[in-house]
């Protein structure tokens, strides 16, 4: 009995306190920040200009006023998907919506598209549905989290929930909430979604990366958000 | 065409300092990097940065492969009167895009 | 610990741009210097260089530049250069400004290889040169591309 109660104490203190999240904008130097902060300045406000222009052309006939039919959605993904009885992530929902060609993962156009559909989430709680039929997913995403990859051998969990605040080179180890995707990271040099974060983080541990669109991803995603869920979101977010 | 971002004051009063900044959306390619190949992937930089208050040269920047990706620049002028700013910018591939914005003088 | 620094490091490499010898640096950089400053001796003075001390990412570097002028037609800054140390090339950005300019501050982000110094340099319409040089620590992003 002593060995479970020490089990579970140890699981309980392994993960993150709801109220000791932080986004990695915590973690940036405050010159990262204010290039977040302030949308004159923002790189990612090219690709939402891109995907407000996307809106107008494509969108707006049905939706109309993205800031009005928008407002809330990016936050509430990822969600069941009727249709193909899966979850699905905004951008899977927005690629292929009402297209005969789906937009291509990553692409300038996705990521436009989605950026402007966050931007309308922003400062609103990430809120993934509270689906029954996401549970099997969410569980299979936090047993991803868990899982230890790749020839260092790490999960997810070991850097981002017991090493987080700790100092991986000359970068801050962030607790890795999706506040903010998609997201300018400066490395890149360019707007991305998470998973190309997330393949960034597998090759870190020098594991074989998820292809994009994965169910994997989805899962991880899902999980991820339900971590986060309640921490505001930032959009478009700025990263080193 | 890039995307480009022109934040700048619509009205200012005779003698005021207007702060402008852009952002344009270009690669900077530096010339120097390997891509996945393994090959160098070749140059192309937007080089040439100017701003036009009616017609006069007010501002310009020479960029050079250490300017950083999707460049930003900001710059400041002394509105004189009403009228129009045009942005230029200029580089490899003939690349070449202008905006324009109106700053109504008081 | 050791292992995972050991890979970051060479992951870091792999990506980083080829860095040269310090003391060619250090020459090229007093001449490039040099020719900006057509002649004029430079004085360390006047100009303001905002910059992080500690870089998260040398892809993308803030940076802002003022000097100290009235901006008139009589007294105004005519340019200002950025020159740094161990890039591929010495030269940043040069910007050219004159009394519509209203104030000599310009900004942009920049791109630093590794580790080193910047100097910034402004010509006043009198012909004489100020400038400030600035020391930047550059660390690399964890968990990159391959």
């Amino acid at each position: 009995m002593k060995w479970i109660v020490a089990g579970l104490l140890c699981v309980a203190t392994h993960a993150i306190a709801a109220d000791a999240r932080r986004s990695g904008f915590d973690d940036m130097s405050p010159q990262v920040q204010a290039m977040q902060r302030d949308d004159a300045v923002n790189p990612g406000m090219l690709w939402v200009q891109e995907g407000a222009a996307m809106w107008g052309r494509e969108c707006a006939r049905c939706h109309g006023d993205a800031a009005t039919s928008m407002r809330g959605v990016a936050a509430r993904y990822p969600s069941f998907d009727t249709a193909t009885q899966r979850p699905v992530t905004l951008a899977q929902r927005l690629a292929a919506h009402q297209r005969t060609t789906p937009l291509a993962p990553e692409s300038d156009a996705l990521l436009s598209l989605e950026s402007f559909v966050a931007l309308q989430s922003r400062g609103l709680p990430i809120a993934p549905p509270d689906d029954p039929r996401l549970r099997p997913y969410r569980e299979r995403g936090e047993q991803l989290f868990r899982r230890r990859m790749g020839q260092l051998d790490f999960s997810c969990a070991q850097c981002h929930d017991d090493h987080a605040g700790q100092r991986l080179g000359g970068s801050t180890i962030p607790q890795a909430h999706p506040t903010g995707y998609p997201q300018y990271r400066l490395e890149w040099q360019a707007m991305a979604s998470l998973q190309r974060r997330l393949r960034n983080c597998m090759n870190g541990v020098r594991a074989e990366p998820f292809a994009y669109g994965a169910p994997e991803f989805t899962e991880l995603e899902l999980y991820l958000a339900t971590r986060a869920a309640g921490m505001r979101l930032e959009a478009p977010a700025v990263r080193p | 065409m890039a995307r480009a971002l022109i934040t700048m004051p619509a009205t200012a009063k005779r003698g005021d300092v207007v702060e402008i900044r852009t952002l344009i959306a270009h690669p900077m390619e530096t010339g120097y990097r390997a891509g996945e190949d393994g090959a160098i992937q070749p140059r192309n930089l937007i080089r040439r940065f100017t701003c036009h208050y009616d017609d006069v040269l007010v501002f310009s920047a020479d960029l050079f492969p250490a300017v950083a990706a999707n460049p930003f620049i900001a710059f400041s002028t002394l509105a004189t009167a009403s009228g129009t700013l045009r942005f230029t910018w200029t580089g490899d591939k003939g690349f070449t895009q202008t905006e324009t914005a109106s700053l109504a003088v008081t | 610990m050791k292992r995972r620094e050991l890979i970051g490091a060479a992951l870091g490499l792999a990506g980083a741009v080829w860095v040269r010898d310090a003391a060619a640096n250090a020459g090229e950089l007093a001449a490039a210097i040099k020719q900006f400053a057509a002649g004029a001796p430079v004085t360390e003075g006047r100009v303001e260089f905002d910059i992080a001390p500690l870089v998260e990412n040398g892809n993308t570097v803030p940076i802002t530049v003022r000097v100290q002028s009235a901006m008139s037609e009589a007294e105004h800054v005519k340019a200002i250069a950025i020159f740094n140390e161990s890039n591929p090339q010495r030269d940043v950005a040069n910007f050219y400004l004159g009394p519509r300019a209203g104030r000599a501050t310009v900004a942009t982000r920049i791109r630093l290889a590794t580790s080193q110094q910047l100097v910034a340099v402004a010509k006043m319409s009198d012909g004489s040169c100020w400038s400030k040089t600035v020391d930047v620590l550059v660390t690399l992003a964890a968990c990159v591309e391959p």
